[in-house]
């Protein structure tokens, strides 16, 4: 598919198992879900962007969210977040019902989004970028902000950790500068880095690896892997098959705002419904063919 | 042409009542728009309320002159919920239309002959300084020197305007040094952004602009002190010349407010002196020394034209910001 691929060791990172109960279909239930969602809906006019029935999101795992473009993948990043309202259902993360939850409150119960456009704060340093995703900050509260005194400490501590991050994600030689002289890639990296400093509980990802250069894919894949070691779930959006076959223990794949099939990412890379509604009968055909404007040697004609 | 007179005229310009309440609305901007991105066109009309709420409250409930300020602080905080609960959700420029609907709003409710008791409507409010002037701890007499030479009430309204905005630039300096300073640039950077990292951004934005109402509305209480208030004054163009002010001293910073007021009144007062002495010898030919005295305004626009095209980040503003300007 892309190029970035060509970059991957060729053996997958080890894969958490046995995550579903019963036959595998659109909407089985998990051991231990983090997320369940049900009958969750999202119109946009007379568009029907959203409509699942039952969706649940394994714990202690990285889940992929897969699907064509428009079929409701980032409405439904943006419900299960807070930064849109559904029109129906019901759904709760770690148990507590988020309906009427605003983002900022579902942030702090432990769940916290990275965007697909990236979201680095451009005209504040990288460090300040980092220190603003520490929780419970006192010197954060207007009334405590005036006396030094009352946070400095606890500004400390901060800083070191955002340091440690930094290093981690190979930024450290940049915590001075401001946001927007990072690269994209960077960017990407700084915010994920960001959304660490939260502490989260549940990391989710809209498109990690979009516009990001092969050289830098590896390690973004090596961090994802990193956040389900120290016990984060993930959810992420892709559209780079390899890193969803690489990476995800469980996928999810959307049309239309449904759930077509769900699943380990071996199987259902196999599911003919999936193939049909998001790879395409063409996936394995060179672009060449498709378009018919390059006339290639009979060989690989499908 | 008269070069003492016009020096020393533009030299009283440096310390005037009319700089430190330009200079605290300024800062009021500073808050609102260089650190929080909220596009305030309506700090005239957080001007109005200080002036207005200073006056009225003397004159029709017989206050002493700082329970009158008082009064003008809580009123600057209610129209900041009033503005902000419905507002602060809308985008930039929703914000700044509804801004300056607010402010003329205001503006058109002080001019009304229908309070004309209680605002004096077009007439403005005067005659409430007894309160003030019994409490100043200057004796009679002349205080200073050269063109800086005021008697004892001047130095009281000058002392405490130059307090007043000496408390509230350190204010804003702690502020913006703070956590809290930082959530607030990160929400003018990216509001989804910063919450998404759990902050609850419309508490934010509606404290930031409080506190710059609060702010706004002091510059307008310092305006009123030493004379009367006036509806005319407190029209849009007194926002944009704050506007101007704020943006040549430098938006996202403290002190630029500050010195972008001094140097927009020393400027006034040089033009407004220079260029009617410069007609009446001859060198400036076509026009009146009246529409001489006028086109500063004209100079004022021009100087902010260019001044956001070539110098956005203002004077003191940090220059490698420049080279990320959207």
């Amino acid at each position: 598919m892309s190029s970035s691929s060509a970059k991957l060791p060729g053996k997958p990172a080890a894969k958490t198992i046995g995550l579903h109960v019963g036959t595998i279909r659109p909407g089985v239930p998990k051991v231990d879900p983090i997320i369940t969602m049900d009958n969750v809906s999202r119109k946009f006019g007379g568009l029907v962007a959203v409509d699942v029935e039952h969706l649940e999101i394994p714990r202690g795992a990285i889940t992929a969210l897969i699907g064509p473009n428009g079929a409701g993948k980032t409405t439904l990043f943006n419900l299960l977040t807070g930064f849109d309202k559904p029109d129906t259902g019901t759904w709760n993360f770690a148990g507590k019902s988020l309906a009427g939850i605003p983002a900022f409150k579902v942030a702090q119960m432990g769940q916290v989004r990275t965007f697909q456009l990236t979201k680095a704060l451009s005209l504040l340093t990288v460090l300040q970028n980092m220190k603003l995703g520490a929780k419970d900050q006192r010197g954060e509260k207007l009334m405590f902000s005036i006396f030094p005194f009352l946070w400095k400490a606890k500004e400390q501590e901060i800083e070191e950790k955002a340091l440690e991050l930094l290093k981690r994600f190979k930024l450290d030689t940049k915590k001075d500068d401001f946001a927007a002289s990072l690269s994209g890639g960077q960017r990407k990296l700084l915010e994920m880095a960001r959304a660490l400093m939260t502490d989260p509980v549940l990391v989710m990802l809209d498109e990690p690896m979009a516009g990001v250069n092969p050289a830098l894919t590896q390690s973004l894949l090596e961090h994802v892997l990193n956040l389900k070691k120290e016990g984060m779930t993930v959810l992420f959006v892709e559209h780079d098959m390899h890193m969803v076959r690489h990476i995800a223990d469980w996928v999810v794949v959307m049309a239309e705002g449904r759930v077509v099939a769900e699943g380990p990412a071996d199987e259902v890379m196999k599911n003919p419904a999936v193939i049909d509604a998001y790879l395409g009968s063409h996936q394995d055909t060179d672009l060449g063919t498709v378009t018919g404007r390059i006339t290639l040697p009979p060989k690989g004609k499908k | 042409m008269d070069w003492s007179a016009i020096l020393s005229n533009t030299a009283q310009g440096l310390l005037s009542p009319a700089t430190m309440a330009f200079a605290l609305a300024a800062l009021g901007l500073a808050m609102h728009f260089g650190f929080a991105g909220l596009l305030n066109f309506g700090i005239a009309g957080f001007m109005a309320i200080g002036a207005y709420g200073y006056a009225i409250s003397i004159l029709t409930f017989g206050f002493e002159w700082w329970q009158g300020i008082l009064v003008s602080l809580v009123a600057s905080v209610l129209f900041s919920l009033l503005l902000g609960i419905p507002t602060l959700r809308l985008r930039g420029d929703y914000l700044a239309i509804v801004t300056i609907a607010a402010a003329e709003i205001l503006r058109l409710l002080f001019l009304t002959n229908a309070f004309v008791d209680v605002t004096g409507s077009a007439d403005g409010l005067s005659g409430y300084h007894n309160s003030f002037r019994a409490a100043n701890p200057f004796p009679e007499g002349d205080y200073g020197f050269g063109p800086w030479t005021y008697n004892n009430i001047e130095v009281w309204v000058l002392i405490l305007g130059l307090i007043t905005l000496a408390i509230c630039a350190f204010l804003l300096l702690l502020l913006m040094k703070s956590p809290w300073g930082r959530v607030i640039k990160g929400i003018r950077e990216d509001e989804d952004a910063v919450r998404a990292l759990g902050k609850n951004v419309f508490a934010y934005k509606m404290q930031a602009l409080i506190i710059g109402g609060v702010f706004g509305s002091l510059g307008g209480i310092v305006y009123a002190l030493p004379s009367a208030v006036n509806p005319g004054v407190y029209v849009t163009s007194l926002t944009f010349f704050v506007w101007t002010a704020l943006l040549l001293g430098g938006a996202a910073t403290v002190f630029g407010p500050v010195l972008g007021a001094v140097i927009f009144w020393v400027l006034q007062a040089f033009l407004s002196n220079v260029l009617p002495q410069l007609v009446s010898s001859g060198i400036l030919p076509f026009i009146s020394s009246i529409q001489a005295s006028t086109i500063r305004f004209i100079l004022v626009g021009v100087g902010l034209m260019l001044l956001v095209i070539y110098r956005p980040q203002g004077i003191l503003g940090d220059k490698k910001e420049l080279t990320f300007v959207k």
